[in-house]
């Protein structure tokens, strides 16, 4: 075993082969940027629990499999570095705006913040308002861009919870829309130089993050302008202003507070109604399982923060078939070894959802949708803590994934009440673009719904 | 068949839901801000909260190990 020899240096690490052409000296960055997933799976495949590739100047050596995970996740922060492994996160946040805070201030955060356990009814509350709103104008049928809806709801949900109120009543579709402009700036030609010239998704990821300061400036100056309201009747934004903070500064650390919530939560309710779509058996059992809870005339804000097993194991399926980051990393700060190897300062160090999700030792027939997995026998997350990982895992585990999990439960729980939905296109047209490392439906990605027709049991009441 | 309840302190993030789910079982260290386990083998009653605190940890930091009794 790996454990008993000697550790060996970096070049011992077996390094994947090469799929796409190296044209520019950029190692593997050009599959990178056109099949990630296709990479990360033969690194796996080829090198095992531990293998390399190469992104421009930087070795990314990939781990796979708990033991290492559990290693690689257990670090701690001043051995593995989070912030310098994303450098195309700069451009985005602006300088100065922090990636993440440290475990400790992420604790701290937690204690005093919008993410308290006992914040959450009335984020409940407030995502129920939401989704009710995105669907009063929707008719008795239609079609939509689940890219669009979601994007859009999901938006407007994390805005509400996480800034406030009165913020998310000052924005709109604009606001949506240049933050998805943003998400799509995260080329990882980053990896080069994020400020390269003459990269279009980099120049829209500028105008997009202009746009977003002069949303939020407009916003500052009318309320400057109404000057100071009650207590009660005051967000984050007031406090910021209070602060005499830009609106430059502001945007960033909006931007930065609704970057992990959003393309994430905004995926994975994308997906989970695909794979419904996909599985009609799944979607009869869940439709069945929310009537059944909300025949008691429950609050949709009060169910959805309590069990919906059916519902729950969908999403985590789902979670686990389409993690909304393929790869997790970090830039070793100080030695560490792992597997057997010293992997010395400035490596970046990686592990990935998309393929510890899949191990067939851990997830029998792991191509296969099966929400089954997570009944009370098998309990197949809490079995591989450390490699099923679609929140990651260990100190910098998703602080927001029972938000996540309440907000999907919530969203599924207005749709599915009052409507049914269908695919629209061929089942295997929907996938993920994987061009940037923000990951995003490709498009064309329509469904249809039909208003539900009233249930028998309340003709009958 | 009995059980003991383990929580991993260099995982919890201080969410605090365990003490909804089972507040006999789980307490909180205000000073730490962590996870403290109030009573390694509960009595097996309470195993349906303990489960579910298990399972709804957001920091999956907790679990439930079978020994025998």
């Amino acid at each position: 075993m790996t454990t008993t020899a000697e550790p060996t240096a970096l070049a011992d690490i077996p390094e994947v082969s090469v799929a796409v052409p190296d044209e520019d000296g950029h190692g593997h960055l050009a599959e990178m940027r056109t099949d990630p997933v296709a990479l990360l799976e033969r690194v796996h495949a080829e090198c095992g629990e531990i293998g390399r590739f190469r992104i421009a100047d930087k070795e990314v050596v990939m781990v796979t499999g708990a033991e290492v995970n559990e290693q690689f996740f257990k670090a701690p922060d001043s051995t593995l570095d989070q912030a310098a492994a994303y450098p195309f996160m700069t451009p985005i946040f602006g300088k100065g705006v922090v990636f993440d805070a440290s475990p400790e201030e992420r604790q701290q955060a937690l204690k005093n913040q919008a993410l308290r356990g006992d914040q959450m009814r009335g984020h409940a509350t407030t995502i129920e308002n939401e989704i009710n709103r995105m669907v009063a104008d929707w008719g008795d049928e239609g079609e939509i861009d689940l890219l669009d809806f979601f994007a859009e709801l999901t938006i407007y949900n994390t805005a509400a919870c996480l800034v406030g109120l009165p913020f998310r009543e000052e924005i709109d579709a604009r606001f949506a829309e240049a933050y998805h402009g943003l998400e799509r700036g995260t080329d990882a030609l980053a990896y080069v130089d994020p400020y390269m010239e003459g990269v279009e998704s980099f120049e829209i990821r500028d105008r997009s993050r202009e746009t977003l300061v002069a949303l939020v400036q407009d916003i500052i100056d009318r309320r400057r302008a109404r000057g100071k309201v009650a207590r009660e009747e005051r967000d984050l934004l007031d406090v910021l202003i209070s602060l005499d903070m830009s609106a430059d500064y502001i945007t960033g650390v909006f931007i930065s507070m609704l970057f992990a919530g959003h393309h994430t939560s905004s995926g994975t309710s994308a997906w989970t109604l695909i794979e419904l779509m996909r599985h009609p058996d799944a979607m009869t059992q869940v439709v069945a399982e929310l009537d059944e809870l909300y025949a008691d005339g429950s609050e949709i804000s009060f169910r959805s923060l309590r069990s919906i097993p059916r519902l729950e194991s969908v999403i985590k399926e789902t979670l686990r078939l389409h993690p909304p980051l393929i790869i997790l990393m970090r830039q070793v700060a100080e030695e560490i070894e792992l597997a057997g190897h010293v992997i010395p300062p400035g490596t970046i160090v990686a592990s990935s959802p998309r393929v510890s999700n899949r191990i067939a030792a851990d997830f029998p027939d792991p191509e296969a949708f099966d929400p089954s997995r997570y009944l009370d026998e098998r309990q197949e997350d809490l079995q591989n803590r450390w490699t099923w990982i679609p929140f990651g895992a260990g100190k910098h585990r998703c602080v927001g994934n029972a938000f996540a999990m309440m907000q999907i439960k919530a969203i599924f729980s207005v749709l599915l009440r009052d409507f049914e939905f269908e695919l629209v296109q061929p089942s295997e047209s929907y996938r993920d673009d994987y061009s940037k490392m923000v990951i995003q439906l490709q498009r064309p990605c329509r469904a249809r719904y039909r208003r539900r027709q009233q249930v028998a049991t309340e003709d009958a009441r | 068949m009995t059980f003991r309840v383990v929580a991993d302190r260099d995982i919890c993030q201080g969410h605090q839901m365990c003490q909804a789910e089972a507040p006999d079982v789980f307490g909180f260290d205000e000073d730490e801000d962590l996870v403290v386990v109030l009573t390694e083998h509960p009595s097996d009653d309470l195993r349906p909260q303990v489960t579910d605190a298990v399972k709804y940890c957001p920091a999956m930091a907790l679990s439930i190990i079978e020994e025998e009794a």
